[in-house]
């Protein structure tokens, strides 16, 4: 089998991706493959049909929004629903509100869902936090000892320990 | 730059963990934008410049990340990017075009954030063997830092914003790297995929025809962000994981049992050619390693350590093979480079040198 790219070499590489049940195989030549970013890197965006779901739900109702005499501007940075649309991203924060009710529709075609659960901003972790603890512990030793504060040092070191033991 | 880094594996490649024997390593990542701040694919120059000195100053603030270190554009080579997309620290596109983007890199690698790639923040956290739980508390501790002096973009209903409405919500992607030679050997690979993907997950990988086999890693991560809690993804992740685990391990069983002979035949000349080669490919390396891989976890080869094969899979990298040889090279002169990396590592690894960094350029 030759390469779907360059057509020329012979395929070496066989991506095998499914997202939401679609599978799709590109065979590709190594060299192809590498210059595609095709790595098993996972900071390589599992590629979605995002702008399938953007093109059909643009598809769907194009002239009612025409017709209104123009598109809803996000206030923060200018978007249209339309702009976003094409590359995929929104502009800011505030387009999620501006282009509603559209979003809340994208957002449930992708994820069946449209509200959060899980961590809020001002909610604080659920772990221990006795990693970040024992550091600053370990600081203050360190500049105990340079401080030839022996004492503390000692008090210190037995902190640590029981940290460590809680670990 | 990174020199010192060059020749040692990174953390979550150790080969410590639970599971390590066929994960390879858990990722987590969490993506956070600031308030009232267009996110970086609209921002100008002058906005991102702004976004990465704040960032930049809440991770001098923090504790936990006070201890790695901060690059901006200038700060990178070409070459130096490449070790570091490698390295699973930044991804392929970023920094590569544009000033007014900002690295954080932590002090052993678990912790980094990347600043104005899609989104402000991309708070990363990677861990050797199966171990999304500690990948998720450690990215979740440099979040709580970080917005302490921060103020990220979020909604009530909505979440975390992302620039990618695929991200919103948890902002939340946790993957594990996982290696399943024998599924692929036995050919039933697909149909694991299959059972996977249809329950919800994302799975990417790389294989050749048959059993020409390119690595054998796949990744496993979610595909939604919104509707399901942090801990509801994490411990899906680990179960079906732990799941595709026991898969690999039936067919590891099933090899065995019904091609013994084949199976440690392929295992002891991957090995057989790895150790005395003079000339590897960065393709052909990888599916010698992933063999030699199969053989430690099945117990058919004991000689060098899980670690040692891990670090090579990530040094044989042309990048890495660059910064090691301290030069640029064509392709060619890689694989000799290549060839010599392997047989000296594992040389020194039989010597008893044990599977420490150290310099063997020489060797």
């Amino acid at each position: 089998m030759l390469c779907q790219e360059c057509g020329k070499t012979e395929a070496g590489v066989h991506l095998t991706q499914i997202v939401n049940n679609k599978k799709t195989v590109l065979n590709l030549c190594r060299e192809c493959a590498e210059r595609r970013g095709m790595t098993a890197n996972p900071l390589v965006q599992v590629p979605f049909p995002l702008a399938e779901i953007l093109s059909s739900m643009m598809g769907e109702a194009p002239e009612k929004k025409k017709g209104r005499g123009g598109e809803t501007r996000c206030p923060g940075c200018g978007f249209t629903f339309a702009e976003f649309s094409k590359v995929g991203r929104f502009g800011c924060g505030q387009c999620y509100r501006a282009f509603q009710p559209q979003v809340s529709d994208l957002l449930r075609r992708i994820h069946g869902s449209t509200r959060h659960i899980g961590r809020k901003p001002t909610q604080e972790p659920e772990i221990d936090t006795v990693l970040i603890e024992e550091k600053r512990l370990e600081d203050e030793l360190k500049k105990a000892i340079a401080a030839e504060d022996f004492e503390k040092a000692a008090r210190l070191r037995d902190r640590i320990k029981t940290l460590m033991r809680q670990d | 730059m990174f020199e010192e880094l060059s020749s040692k594996p990174a953390a979550w490649l150790s080969g410590a963990g639970p599971q390590a024997g066929i994960v390879l390593s858990s990722r987590v990542r969490l993506a956070r934008n600031l308030l009232r701040c267009k996110f970086p694919p609209a921002a100008d120059v002058e906005l991102r410049r702004k976004v990465v000195g704040e960032v930049r100053s809440a991770i001098e603030r923090s504790i936990l990340l006070k201890s790695g270190k901060f690059f901006q554009n200038g700060d990178l080579g070409g070459m130096d990017r490449d070790f570091l997309v490698e390295r699973h620290v930044i991804s392929p596109e970023f920094m590569k075009a544009g000033e007014g983007h900002g690295l954080y890199l932590g002090e052993d690698e678990s912790l980094s954030v990347m600043v104005n790639e899609e989104d402000h923040l991309r708070i990363q956290a990677l861990t050797s063997g199966l171990e999304v739980g500690r990948a998720h508390e450690l990215a979740t501790q440099a979040d709580a830092e970080l917005s302490a002096n921060l103020v990220f973009d979020y909604d009530e209903e909505f979440g975390y914003l992302t620039a990618c409405p695929t991200n919103v919500g948890t902002g939340l992607r946790a993957s594990v790297l996982i290696h399943l030679p024998a599924l692929v050997l036995t050919r039933e690979i697909d149909s694991v995929i299959n059972r996977v993907t249809k329950v919800g997950w994302a799975v990417r990988g790389f294989y050749g025809e048959g059993t020409d086999v390119l690595g054998n890693l796949l990744q496993l991560s979610n595909q939604t962000t919104l509707g399901r809690s942090e801990q509801e993804v994490l411990e899906g992740l680990e179960k079906v994981t732990r799941q595709v685990i026991e898969y690999e391990e039936s067919a590891r069983y099933v090899l065995l049992r019904d091609a013994k002979e084949q199976i440690e035949d392929k295992i002891w000349r991957a090995y057989g050619i790895l150790r005395f080669a003079r000339v590897l490919t960065s393709g052909e390396v990888m599916n010698l390693l992933s063999a030699v891989r199969l053989g430690l976890g099945m117990g058919v080869l004991k000689e060098i350590p899980l670690g040692l094969v891990n670090e090579l899979l990530l040094l044989c990298q042309p990048a890495h093979l660059q910064k090691f040889a301290g030069r640029e090279m064509e392709p060619g002169e890689r694989d000799a480079v290549r060839a010599e990396l392997a047989r000296a590592r594992i040389e020194k690894a039989l010597s008893g040198g044990a599977n420490g960094p150290g310099n063997s350029k020489t060797a």
